[in-house]
């Protein structure tokens, strides 16, 4: 027996529209587990957990490397003579003010520094995120031959002088960031919170 | 009794129909060359993978703690298991040169058109699944390379204007690379692609019979048929192909296992050396380097080095090197030549996809060695001339003068 054509094919259309909606809701109420499973764990965000340095042993001109989310953070003390030169080049960088805002502003003057003389950078080039290697040397580099000090990342040539600020002309578009940090004494650095007085 | 065995079988699914259809009576062009082994290899290389990759997994250890060491221990305590470590190298190394080879013949011989377009398009996806193997095996044994391959590729993400940030944590799912990225990629490396590329394979294969072998004539073989219906120019795929295939395949596995006993590191290529410090999160490697068989679109990545319509140079690298993989899939599109072959298509054609090797190979180069401002202008020069093959094909393919095509295939 030939089973008779549909009666209804409006009420039809609304039943397969019907089931349609509910199937597509309840694929996207499904997703939501498997997207949210890639997030960073509790696990992970917990490991974001400030970090503490002992900054009393670091002598001028001297770079400590500081783990804070996993990351490397830079921990530079500067020299007088560094301290003095610091605008020297500056036609030679991208963004000499730190305008782009990759910093707290508490570090966005010319040293990108909370406290004049001590840098804690995020090592994390801003090209591609490989860790910039510290050339304290003045002078003829591998890489530059007016070198005036600062960071050179070994991944795509990328320069940033010792505040940090970028080159010209180099394939990282900004600073090197700023995490947020405070001074709990002379000597207790906390990276990762901005302290009181943010 | 075997007869009858196969008949209790063929009243309960199409077994001898699907031999005789796939295997023993698929008709093979006759006039088939040296290049038409590739596709066969990828099938025996793709059964290495398989097989290697499921013995190494016995041993290795997915976490940021264990898993260089477990490396370790399978290249030392583990009987023999430095040979099916070096098998899944050097097969990962084989698997990349065979399919740019066969890559390479579908151009030549203009496979890749009307009805080879999905046909096609299902290699292609093949090969950007393979793409996505290499990577994420890549990372698996934690080594400096892959710790810092893994932190540079997927910042590529990070790229992408506006959700670029957020898009990169859910992927990494921490805030650099970590155990956690380690995790996810092995996952997908072990599972997910393998299984994809599995069932890709299966219906490329599936679409290829179906519409019937090209060949270096690029003439349609089924316009000439017997009486039976076979057509004239081809021959049963058994015993003819099988027994020259099985050949093949033995000269190949001879190359294969010289560089797996003799040189597994490749010079460097198949497994870069320095992959052999565990990954430290702190300190960057002096050079990072891909693997050979990305090293053209990692040159075309580095190439860009100024923003343009107000994009970062840094995610137009990124859209470069990703439309460098992608434009393969447009090329059934791109090709208005109503030849197939290279054999009897115009000298444009001819100068172009000629171009278009030199450049690969010579991005190839740039891309495994330090950048300097001479080297960066010639990978700019490079990448304009790669994609000059694939652009301005629907013009030099339309008008350029073709030789005629001969009715059927020629031998010699
Ligand atoms: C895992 C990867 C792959 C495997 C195992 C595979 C396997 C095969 C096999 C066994 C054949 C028949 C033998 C031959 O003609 O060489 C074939 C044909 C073909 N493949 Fe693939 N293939 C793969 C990837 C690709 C890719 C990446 C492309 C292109 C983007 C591609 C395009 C083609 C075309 C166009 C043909 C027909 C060629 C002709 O008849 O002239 N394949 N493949
Ligand atoms: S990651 Fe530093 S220059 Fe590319």
């Amino acid at each position: 027996m030939q089973p008779k054509s549909p009666p209804n094919p409006g009420r039809r259309k609304f039943l397969i529209g019907a089931t349609s909606a509910v199937g597509a809701v309840g694929i996207a109420g499904a997703a939501v587990p498997f997207i949210s499973a890639f997030n960073p764990s509790a696990a992970a965000e917990a490991a974001g957990a400030p970090a503490v340095a002992d900054i009393s042993k670091l002598s001028p001109g001297e770079m400590i490397i500081v783990e804070w989310r996993g990351t490397p953070i830079y921990v530079v003390k500067h020299s007088e003579e560094s301290i003095n030169e610091i605008d020297k080049n500056l036609e030679r960088l991208a963004d000499p003010d730190s305008d782009t805002d990759v910093q707290p502003v508490y570090a966005k003057n010319k040293y990108r520094s909370r406290k004049p003389g001590i840098s804690v950078l995020s090592a994390v080039c801003t090209h591609l995120g490989c860790a910039p290697k510290y050339y304290p040397e003045l002078g003829v580099v591998d890489f530059d031959t007016e070198w005036q000090g600062g960071f050179f990342c070994p991944c795509h040539g990328s320069k940033f002088d010792l505040a940090g600020r970028v080159y010209a002309g180099v394939p990282a578009p900004d600073n090197l960031t700023v995490p947020p940090h405070y001074f709990k004494s002379d000597d207790i650095l906390i990276i990762g919170e901005d302290g009181d007085v943010a | 009794m075997v007869t009858r065995l196969m008949n209790w079988f063929d009243d309960r699914l199409p077994l001898t129909a699907t031999i005789e259809r796939h295997l023993t009576k698929y008709p093979a062009p006759i006039n088939m060359n040296i290049w038409y082994l590739a596709g066969v290899l990828l099938v025996v290389v793709l059964v290495i993978q398989l097989a290697s990759g499921i013995w190494l997994l016995m041993n290795y250890e997915p976490t940021a703690e264990g898993a260089f060491a477990s490396i370790q221990y399978i290249m030392r305590d583990v009987e023999y298991g430095y040979i099916i470590r070096y098998m899944h190298t050097t097969g990962a190394s084989a698997f990349f040169a065979l399919i740019y080879l066969h890559m390479f013949r579908g151009m030549m011989y203009g496979s890749y058109q009307k009805p080879r377009e999905l046909l096609w398009v299902l290699g292609w996806i093949t090969y950007v699944l393979l793409c996505a193997l290499g990577f994420t095996g890549y990372v698996l044994p934690w080594g400096q390379m892959s710790f810092w391959a893994a932190q540079v590729i997927m910042s590529l993400f990070g790229s992408i204007p506006y959700i670029g940030e957020d898009l990169l944590t859910w992927i990494r799912g921490d805030y650099l690379i970590s155990g956690i990225t380690l995790n996810r990629l092995f996952a997908f490396h072990v599972v997910l692609l393998p299984l994809a590329l599995i069932a890709v394979v299966f219906v490329h294969i599936l679409a290829l019979h179906e519409v019937g072998s090209n060949n270096p004539d690029g003439v349609d073989v089924k316009k000439y048929k017997d009486e039976d219906g076979v057509p004239l120019d081809t021959k049963p795929f058994f015993p003819y192909d099988v027994m020259h295939d099985l050949y093949a395949i033995g000269v190949f596995l001879i190359f294969f296992v010289t560089i797996m006993f003799f040189y597994p590191d490749g010079g460097g290529y198949v497994i870069e050396y320095v992959n052999y410090e565990a990954a430290d999160n702190l300190k960057t490697p002096e050079h990072i380097v891909p693997s050979w068989y990305y090293t053209p679109f990692y040159a075309m990545l580095r190439a860009v080095t100024f923003p343009l319509f107000g994009l970062s140079a840094k995610f137009l690298g990124f859209v470069v090197m990703a439309a460098g993989i992608a434009i393969f899939v447009a090329l059934p599109w791109l090709d208005r030549s109503p030849v197939k072959s290279i054999k009897y298509k115009g000298v444009y054609s001819k100068f172009f996809l000629a171009l278009f090797v030199v450049s690969f190979f010579v991005l190839g180069y740039l891309g495994t060695v330090t950048s300097t401002p001479g080297r960066t202008i010639a990978a700019q020069i490079f990448t304009v001339t790669y994609f000059a093959y694939f652009f301005l094909m629907p013009i030099y393919s339309k008008y350029e003068k073709c030789k005629p095509v001969p009715e059927r295939v020629q031998l010699g």
